[in-house]
């Protein structure tokens, strides 16, 4: 197993020297934000590896790796509504989002007997499938809502022809899902070419065989997948809802709107 | 008494409230059943506003808009568009071709109900293969009107369908809704250019401040009308911006 104690750490920093003389002598302005981002980074993980040392400890019941599950859904879900404060109604729509992909993904995965579920296997996963849907949460929300006020015109003309809300709505869903699924696709298509994912790089340095490795990564990656796709897919479904009226009218989304 | 068949559309003391001002004030007039009405006033006037309650795209805070008789409110929002078509401001060709943004109409349509839809509005055959964000703002307009008419509409709401496009294409989209007036299809034309009103019109509802300030035939508006009217339609009175 490797390990790099508190002197390899302090080694480590090195580089993060080197981030802030690159900022300095770019005149980036920068440092301040490279090294409070180091050490919000330690404090951050230094937390999380106290509370998985209790969590991991024999005999501990996996209710709380359930609880933990619960709160990362939550932030996700706050730091999902703070990215894009336009998309109305998104903290509720991220939850719900979250808990599907967490049921249908985790569900599969320890369901089906790929994993066998205890808090060492439960927390890791969660924390990819959620961590991984972020930046496409985020996304598809805002790219909706941009295609939706941007294009108004050419969607009131579909539903002035008598289409249905959410048919009148299709081309511009499909725009947004595509958008926040694509880097995910390509990312998928090029894992292992140009880097070793970190699930893989982590189990590797801590022993795993290399071949048993690239079987995890390669589950990861397929639970990573399913959840963008059906995170994306929820918070599209809630947010067009939102923006039409039962009676199949556009509302008004101004770029300043909050949707709070 | 205003004989609800008679008229096309009556409002009913229309109130609109909405982006924090009074958008439609008590709005209280009614369009006729044949020929073309030409809704006329000033920039920010109300004019699109009421035009977008005719067909449900707007909903009134109070009072009510009547469709043939029928409170608007109280229709299928989706069976009222297809009676009640809309073409807007700017042209809002569909990716594709023309063939393709006339199937968004009515998926089932054929090449020959499409040809003779496209002679309608003045466009040959040629046209339904071509690309439509490819045609000019004139062609453009014409096939978004004709993609309304695929629906069989009783009437045609135009709002300002000619101020992005040249003077050619003016008159043509103009003698456009002359035809379409004379095949029966009722004509709603929304316009703030004073000259166009008195080319277009058979009758006028002028709106001013969210209220219909006058109605009646355009061949009475300079004798029947408020003063105040008459001298905004005379272009005395400068126009308003919203």
């Amino acid at each position: 197993m490797t390990s790099i104690g508190w002197s390899g750490l302090a080694i480590s920093l090195l580089l993060v020297l080197v981030a802030t003389v690159i900022s300095l002598w770019k005149q980036l302005g920068l440092e301040r934000s490279i090294a409070w981002a180091a050490v919000r980074a330690a404090v951050q993980l230094f937390a999380i590896g106290l509370l998985l040392q209790v969590l991991l400890r024999p005999g501990v019941s996996i209710l709380w790796a359930w609880l933990w599950v619960a709160v990362m859904v939550m932030i996700a879900s706050l730091t999902v509504r703070q990215r894009a404060p336009e998309v109305p109604g998104l903290f509720p729509l991220a939850l719900v989002a979250f808990g599907s992909s967490a049921v249908l993904t985790l569900g599969v995965l320890f369901g089906l007997g790929v994993f066998e579920l205890n808090v060492r296997t439960l927390i890791p996963l969660a924390g990819l499938m959620i961590g991984n849907s972020l930046a496409a949460t985020v996304l598809v929300g805002r790219r909706l809502v941009e295609e939706l006020r941007d294009k108004r015109d050419e969607v009131e003309a579909r539903l002035a022809l008598g289409q249905p809300s959410h048919i009148a709505a299709k081309p511009y869903v499909r725009g947004a899902l595509r958008t926040a699924l694509i880097p995910q696709i390509e990312t998928t298509k090029a894992v292992g070419l140009v880097v070793l994912p970190g699930a893989m790089t982590g189990l590797i340095l801590a022993g795993v065989s290399p071949l048993n490795a690239v079987l995890v990564q390669a589950a990861v990656m397929y639970l990573v997948l399913g959840s963008v796709a059906t995170t994306t897919t929820v918070i599209t479904l809630g947010v067009q809802r939102r923006l039409f009226t039962r009676d199949h009218r556009l509302l008004l989304v101004s770029a300043e709107s909050s949707g709070r | 008494m205003i004989q609800p068949t008679q008229h096309r559309f009556i409002f009913d003391n229309v109130t609109l409230r909405g982006r924090g001002r009074l958008r439609l004030d008590e709005a209280c007039g009614s369009i006729p059943s044949s020929g073309i009405t030409v809704l006329v006033g000033p920039s920010g006037s109300g004019k699109s506003t009421l035009l977008r309650c005719c067909n449900r795209l707007e909903v009134p805070s109070a009072g009510r808009v009547l469709f043939s008789g029928n409170d608007v409110a109280a229709l299928d929002p989706l069976k009222l568009r297809r009676r009640v078509g809309m073409v807007f401001q700017r042209p809002t060709p569909f990716p594709g071709t023309v063939r393709e943004n006339l199937q968004v109409a009515e998926p089932s349509i054929t090449d020959v109900t499409a040809t003779s839809t496209l002679a309608q509005v003045g466009l040959n055959p040629e046209f339904l293969d071509r690309v439509a964000t490819d045609l000019s703002g004139g062609e453009a307009q014409r096939v978004c009107l004709a993609r309304t008419l695929v629906t069989n509409p009783e009437v045609v709401l135009m709002d300002e369908v000619t101020s992005s496009v040249d003077s050619a294409q003016r008159f043509g989209l103009e003698a456009l809704a002359r035809s379409l007036s004379s095949s029966g299809v009722g004509v709603v034309w929304v316009t703030h250019d004073l000259v166009q009103m008195r080319r277009v019109a058979d009758h006028v509802l002028v709106v001013v401040n969210g209220r219909i300030a006058h109605q009646g035939p355009v061949s009475e508006v300079d004798t029947e009308a408020p003063e105040s009217v008459r001298a905004f339609l005379s272009g005395e009175t400068p126009q308003e911006s919203s």
